[in-house]
């Protein structure tokens, strides 16, 4: 059904119609939209026979879906940003003892300086523990990566990280097509866990394994996500014979033909991309754009596949390496070793920045001259760069470098008074 | 509160607490000899000689399956429980068990009832579990959270008052003067200094939980009966059991039961019971002993007697400690039991 709805409300009716039986939830900007609506669905008895937790802390929350799932129930939660971190050890934990939990990440940056909008850092402060994690590009992706998230994941018998970026998704209102449960009960059958905590068969889960098993463990779960890139597309596929539209897969390409700059992003500035691509193939421009979905498992074939032809790939991503780059684009060059393509990374949107079509353009004309560095910091202002380490190189105790920047800014005064 | 028209059971073998199972009612005899006896945690495990832990968690955990039926599920903090019990590729457990992490078996278990509602199992009972420091120190946010939600967890802690597991370092639940690896027995003031910790005990209680009892492997029975009657209660509760370990007390494998009753007898542990943040019952003491007696027998407060040069002072603040908690609980009564 067409709806003129918010994102984050948006999502929560499509979880509601996953049916899960436990929701833990603990507030965290930008995520908290989702699991306030559910839990208003549960009170008011639209979403029947699920279990309602406030809990204490983010880590409490993921340990909650660990014992609910574990004993067999559907279980979601939802965080962002500072949350994930709080809660990474039971990130690790519930991948590692392979529970098909679905949890909402409102992608969010980290501090410190502590920021509340929209990047991917938090996201890439979990790529490697083992959850699949997908990123959907717009809300109507959004609410549908939920109900494919719920199948894959337990399916596959591993946690489903579904990444949507804070604001720009989660607080978004616009016109959504918000499934029927029967569609949703049509796609997604129960939950038939592979573990279950039963007295009437007793298991012991969460055993310590010492050098003598361990790597197999570990690599069961690496295959688990090479299994996973083979689900992914065809639960995509499933889902579009079903539900009447595209959603989900492992990677989208646009107006790839011919294109010799090609730009990969993830989420939902793969919009603002594809404004570019089109302004810019109007003039006469070769370009083209792939938006990837899974980052995790990273599609290395796929992604080969979409950029072989390309002279030049830009990588644009809401996350910094310090002390590396890119974080998505090592990925792509580690795909893209085998050819002579260089691979560009433009870190861009840091914090909730705006990303405008002007300075990709500006960006993209660059990479297609050849001229763009290997690592490009969209729209950075140099001038307040160099007076801070001017400042820095001047005096021992320069101050904080966050607060001394908002000063140059005229954000903040210049003494507290 | 005893039932006034029962006549008190008399314990006439003087200097000893036992009892014949014959003059006892049928609900209050021992078990050990039936083959219907549950077998919580089995035989094979890597416990150590002597250890407090496994005993108390097996007949804590035997009770709660006796008194469900089998319809439990236990959750485990990381640490020397979850260790010993389950070296790869072997498990004592003969009940569902699931380890997740140090610090969160309290939101794991309310995790696990949550699920046994929404899957219309009520009637499927859970324990959370952990050592001293899972539970005073780095699970406590998580217990805290289990405890205000009252969820209808039973959470048990075995305190042997350190991190035995990684090689015996001071936890909230060490007590003072006592030596770890990280309060060495070294300087003006050796081992752990004064006027720290936490009482867990008091802290559960100040939740308004329905149940909060503490209890000693020195008397199983009494362990056994609380997790009973914690099992016929809902809601959040906890039960805080006294678990001495040789391995990080310096202590004779064989003197652990007898240390335990020495922690009793002396008031440094207090035996009660609490329901809804008010002490109900608790455990007289039978025959005092000076807090020496308890403290002799183990390495860890050593320092405390050195050849011809007793500490005078801090083994003095220790029997205030005890005293104190003899006060509050009103453990020195002629009445026994009250």
């Amino acid at each position: 059904m067409l709806k003129q709805i918010e994102g984050s409300q948006a999502m929560a009716e499509a979880i509601g119609l996953c049916r899960p039986e436990v929701i833990c939830a603990y507030p965290i900007t930008p995520q908290t939209h989702i699991v306030e609506g559910l839990g208003a669905m549960v009170k008011d008895g639209r979403l029947k026979g699920c279990e309602y937790l406030n809990v204490e802390s983010e880590f409490a929350a993921l340990s909650v879906a660990i014992g609910s799932s574990a004993a067999g129930a559907r279980t979601y939660t939802a965080t962002a940003s500072q949350g994930l971190l709080f809660m990474l050890e039971a990130v690790y934990n519930a991948s590692g003892l392979g529970l098909p939990i679905v949890m909402t990440l409102g992608n969010r940056a980290i501090g410190a300086p502590i920021n509340i909008w929209n990047d991917h850092s938090d996201a890439m402060a979990a790529r490697d523990a083992g959850w699949i994690m997908l990123f959907a590009e717009s809300n109507q992706e959004a609410v549908d990566l939920h109900i494919q998230a719920f199948r894959l994941a337990e399916e596959l018998s591993v946690p489903v990280m579904v990444c949507v970026d804070g604001f720009i998704l989660t607080h978004a209102v616009e016109r959504l097509d918000i499934p029927s449960q029967e569609q949703v009960d049509a796609f997604l059958p129960p939950f038939e866990p592979v573990q279950v905590l039963d007295p009437a068969d007793p298991i012991s889960i969460g055993a310590m394994v010492g050098p003598e098993a361990f790597t197999e463990v570990r690599y069961l779960a690496h295959h688990k996500q090479m299994t996973a890139l083979d689900r992914i597309p065809e639960l995509a596929a499933d889902f579009a014979a079903a539900f009447g539209r595209e959603a989900g897969g492992l990677l989208k390409s646009y107006r790839l033909d011919d294109a010799e700059t090609v730009v990969l992003a993830m989420g939902s500035v793969m919009g603002t991309i594809k404004d570019v691509i089109d302004d810019m193939r109007a003039d006469g421009a070769r370009i083209g754009g792939v938006s990837l979905c899974s980052f995790r498992p990273f599609p290395i074939g796929p992604v080969r596949e979409a950029l072989q032809n390309a002279k030049r790939v830009v990588v644009v991503e809401k996350d910094l390496a310090v002390g590396l780059g890119g974080v998505v684009a090592a990925n792509v060059r580690m795909a893209m070793r085998v050819f002579d393509v260089p691979v560009c990374t433009v870190i861009a949107g840091l914090g909730g920045r705006s990303i405008p079509k002007t300075s990709l353009r500006r960006t993209f004309e660059a990479a297609a001259r050849n001229e763009l560095e290997g690592l490009h910091f969209l729209d950075l202002n140099w001038d307040v760069v160099n007076r801070e380490l001017e400042r820095a190189g001047e005096k021992r105790r320069s101050g904080p470098v966050a607060e001394n920047i908002l000063k140059d800014l005229g954000l903040i005064m210049h003494k507290v008074m | 509160m005893p039932n006034e028209t029962v006549q008190p059971i008399k314990f006439y073998q003087t200097g000893t607490l036992t009892v014949g199972n014959r003059l006892l009612d049928p609900e209050k005899r021992t078990v050990q000899a039936s083959g219907e006896r549950t077998n919580a945690i089995t035989s094979g495990h890597r416990a150590c000689q002597g250890c407090g832990e496994a005993l108390g968690a097996r007949y804590a955990l035997d009770a709660a399956m006796r008194a469900t039926g089998n319809r439990v599920v236990a959750v485990n903090a990381t640490g020397c429980l979850e260790v010993f019990t389950t070296p790869y590729p072997e498990t004592a457990w003969q009940l569902p068990w699931l380890h997740s992490l140090f610090g969160n078996a309290a939101a794991v278990a309310s995790g696990v009832a949550a699920a046994m509602r929404a899957k219309g199992r009520p009637e499927v009972r859970v324990i959370a579990q952990g050592g001293d420091g899972g539970t005073t120190d780095i699970g406590f946010g998580c217990l805290s959270g289990m405890f205000e939600r009252n969820d209808d967890v039973l959470y048990i802690c075995y305190d042997n008052e350190a991190y035995m597991n990684t090689g015996v370092q001071r936890s909230s639940a060490t007590p003072p003067a006592a030596r770890t690896a990280t309060t060495p027995a070294v300087g003006d003031k050796p081992g752990n200094v004064f006027g720290t910790g936490k009482n867990l005990p008091l802290i559960a209680m100040a939740h308004g939980i329905p149940y909060v009892a503490t209890a000693s492997v020195a008397d199983l029975r009494d362990l056994e009966a609380k997790v009973q009657k914690a099992m016929t209660i809902r809601g959040a509760r906890y039960i805080h059991v006294f678990v001495p370990c040789p391995l990080g007390w310096g202590s004779a494998s064989q003197d652990t039961i007898k240390l335990a009753r020495l922690a009793i007898e002396s008031g440094l542990f207090p035996v009660f019971e609490a329901e809804y943040g008010e002490v109900v019952r608790s455990r007289a003491i039978r025959r005092k002993v000076p807090v020496e007696d308890y403290l002799k027998p183990q390495r860890r407060f050593a320092h405390l007697f050195k050849a011809g040069k007793p500490d005078v002072d801090r083994i003095a603040r220790l029997q205030a400690v005890a005293d104190a908690n003899i006060k509050r609980f009103n453990l020195l009564r002629p009445d026994g039991d009250a």
